[in-house]
C-alpha cells in the first residue's frame, strides 16, 4: 500500500511552544472535554474533535472553524481532563495562530469583537464598554447595532452606560504602551 | 482587627457597567472594618479577548498591574472573575515558563518595571469569606432578609481553573455567605456553570442559551433572587433577561444582586451606596416583602 508523505505537521509544533498549550499531544480522545463543554454543540468541531484534526495536521480547517471562538473560557473541560491538557489554554493558543495570521473565520464575529477589545486595551489602557460596544457593533453588523438599542437605552436609564471614558495618567498610559510595544517586538508567547 | 488589600476593580466595576457593584463593595468593606486601597494607575487586566489575540501582550498588560501591586506589599483583591483569572495566570505562567518570563521582564523593563512573583491575587469573595469569616459577617446584620430565597451564582472564573478557597464544580462559600446573612440559600445544580461570559456580544444566541438554562434552574429551584460575584455574570442574567424571555417566551422576573449589594442590604448600608437602582430587573418588591415579613413574624 503506498504511504502518504509524511509532511511535518506545523500547527502541532506551534501548539507545543506555546505555553499552556503544549500538552496537545497527551490527548488520549476521551472525549471529557466535549462532554464538559457548554458549547459543543454550537460549534462545527467540538472539542475532542478539534484536538484530534489538529494533530492529523488539519491546520487550514483548524484555523479557520469557528470552534475556538466559541469557547466561553469557562474551564469546566480543563478542570476535568485526565491529562491536563488544558483545553480552554489551548483554544486561546488556536485562537491567537488563527488571529495572527488573519484566518478567515466567517462563521463567527469573535475575532473582531477580541479585536476591538484588544485594541482598547493597547490605545487607552482601559475598555470602556459604551464606547466598546457602539464600536464593535457598527463596525461589524450595524443591523445589529439598532436591535441593541433598546437594551442600551435601559442600561442608560438606569445608569449602567456612562459615556465619559476615564484615561490613565499620561506617564501611565505612555509606560503601558512602552511595554505593550516590546511585547508586539518580541512577537507572541512561543 | 482592620485589614488591608490592594484594590483591583477592574473597567466593569470602576466605571462600566457594573460600578454598583464596586461602589457596593468598598460600603461593605468599610462596614466590615476591611481597607481596600485602590491600586493607584491599573490598567485592563485583558480579560480573555486580549490573551486570545496576542498571548504575550495580554500576560505583560496583566503583569504591569502585579509589579504595580508588588511594591505596596499587600494581597490584591479583585471582584471581577475575569480580572482573577487573568492576574493568577499572569502570576503563576512566568514561574512555569522561564523563556516567557525572561520576555516578560524584558517587556516589563521597557516601562521601568520589574515583577517578581510575590503577589497573591485574591477574590473578593474569599477576603469576605475566609479573611473576615461568616460570624462576624451575621454580627454585623441589622435587617432581616426573613424568608428571602437566595440562589447563589457562582459562574465560572472565581473557581476555575487553578485551584483556589472553594470546590471548581460544587462550590459552597458564597451559600455560606448568604446564610450568614439571615437568607435562605437555594440550591441549584447550574451555579457554577458557564452564563456565556462577553460571547454575548458577538454571539447572542450562544449566550442567550446558557443563560436562560440558568434562570430557569434558579427559578425551579424557588428561587427569589440571584446573587453573583461576576460583573459579567450579572450583566448577561439581568441586562439579557428580557431578550431572554423573548426569545423563549419565557416570563422571567428574576432580580439578579451583586453579593455585596445583598450583604448592604442586611448591613443596613443605604440604597443609594448599593446602587440597587443600576439593576434592570427590580429587586425592590422581593427585598421590600422579605424585610417586611421579617419584621411582623
Amino acid at each position: 500500500m503506498e504511504k502518504k508523505p509524511q509532511g511535518s505537521n506545523t500547527l502541532l509544533e506551534e501548539l507545543s511552544s506555546i505555553p499552556g498549550a503544549e500538552h496537545v499531544r497527551l490527548c488520549i480522545q476521551c472525549g471529557s472535554c466535549t462532554a464538559s463543554c457548554p458549547n459543543a454543540d454550537k460549534m462545527q468541531y467540538a472539542p475532542r474533535q478539534l484536538i484530534a484534526m489538529a494533530r492529523a495536521g488539519m491546520r487550514d480547517e483548524v484555523l479557520s472553524a469557528n470552534s475556538m471562538w466559541y469557547c466561553a473560557s469557562c474551564y469546566l473541560c480543563t478542570v476535568r481532563c485526565p491529562r491536563d491538557i488544558k483545553p480552554t489554554e489551548l483554544m486561546h493558543a488556536l485562537e491567537c495562530i488563527s488571529a495572527k495570521q488573519r484566518m478567515s473565520n466567517p462563521k463567527t464575529r469573535t475575532p473582531a469583537m477580541y479585536r476591538t477589545f484588544a485594541d482598547f486595551v493597547y490605545s487607552t489602557g482601559y475598555v470602556p464598554e459604551a464606547s466598546f460596544m457602539t464600536w464593535f457593533y457598527f463596525a461589524t453588523n450595524p443591523l445589529n447595532a439598532i436591535k441593541m438599542i433598546p437594551t442600551a437605552l435601559s442600561m442608560v436609564r438606569h445608569g449602567r452606560l456612562s459615556i465619559k471614558a476615564k484615561r490613565m495618567k499620561p506617564e501611565a498610559e505612555r509606560q503601558l504602551k512602552a511595554i505593550l510595544d516590546k511585547a508586539e517586538e518580541l512577537g507572541g508567547a512561543s | 482587627m482592620k485589614r488591608y488589600y490592594t484594590w483591583f476593580p477592574g473597567c466593569s466595576c470602576a466605571h462600566g457597567g457594573a460600578k454598583a457593584y464596586g461602589a457596593s463593595a468598598l460600603s461593605v468593606a468599610k462596614a466590615l472594618d476591611v481597607d481596600l486601597i485602590e491600586l493607584e494607575d491599573w490598567n485592563c487586566c485583558g480579560s480573555t479577548p486580549y490573551s486570545s489575540i496576542d498571548g504575550l501582550a495580554a500576560m505583560c498588560a496583566a503583569v504591569r498591574n502585579l509589579a504595580l501591586a508588588e511594591k505596596k506589599g499587600l494581597d490584591m483583591v479583585t471582584p471581577c472573575s475575569c480580572c482573577i483569572t487573568i492576574l493568577k495566570k499572569a502570576d503563576a505562567q512566568p514561574k512555569e515558563y522561564p523563556d516567557l518570563k525572561k520576555k516578560i521582564d524584558a517587556c516589563l523593563a521597557a516601562g521601568g518595571l520589574e515583577y517578581h512573583g510575590t503577589v497573591k491575587v485574591r477574590h473578593l469573595l474569599d477576603v469576605f469569606a475566609n479573611d473576615v469569616g461568616y460570624k462576624e459577617m451575621a454580627a454585623k446584620v441589622k435587617v432581616k432578609l426573613g424568608d428571602l430565597k437566595v440562589a447563589p451564582y457562582y459562574g465560572c472564573q472565581v473557581v476555575r481553573p487553578t485551584p483556589s478557597f472553594d470546590d471548581p464544580e460544587n462550590p459552597q462559600s458564597l451559600d455560606r455567605l448568604v446564610e450568614s446573612l439571615g437568607a435562605k440559600p437555594v440550591p441549584h445544580p447550574l451555579k457554577a456553570r458557564c452564563c456565556g461570559g462577553s460571547l454575548v456580544i458577538p454571539e447572542e444566541e450562544i449566550a442567550l442559551d446558557l443563560v436562560h438554562k440558568i434562570l430557569e434552574d434558579a427559578a425551579r429551584n424557588g428561587a427569589d433572587l440571584i446573587v453573583t460575584v461576576c460583573p459579567l455574570c450579572q450583566t448577561n442574567l439581568d441586562v439579557y433577561q428580557s431578550r431572554v424571555n423573548k426569545k423563549f417566551k419565557t416570563n422571567f422576573k428574576l432580580p439578579v444582586l451583586f453579593f455585596t449589594q445583598l450583604m448592604g442590604m442586611a448591613f443596613g448600608v443605604d440604597r443609594k451606596s448599593l446602587g440597587l437602582g443600576t439593576c434592570i430587573v427590580s429587586p425592590d418588591k422581593v427585598l421590600a416583602k422579605a424585610t417586611a415579613g421579617a419584621k411582623g413574624g
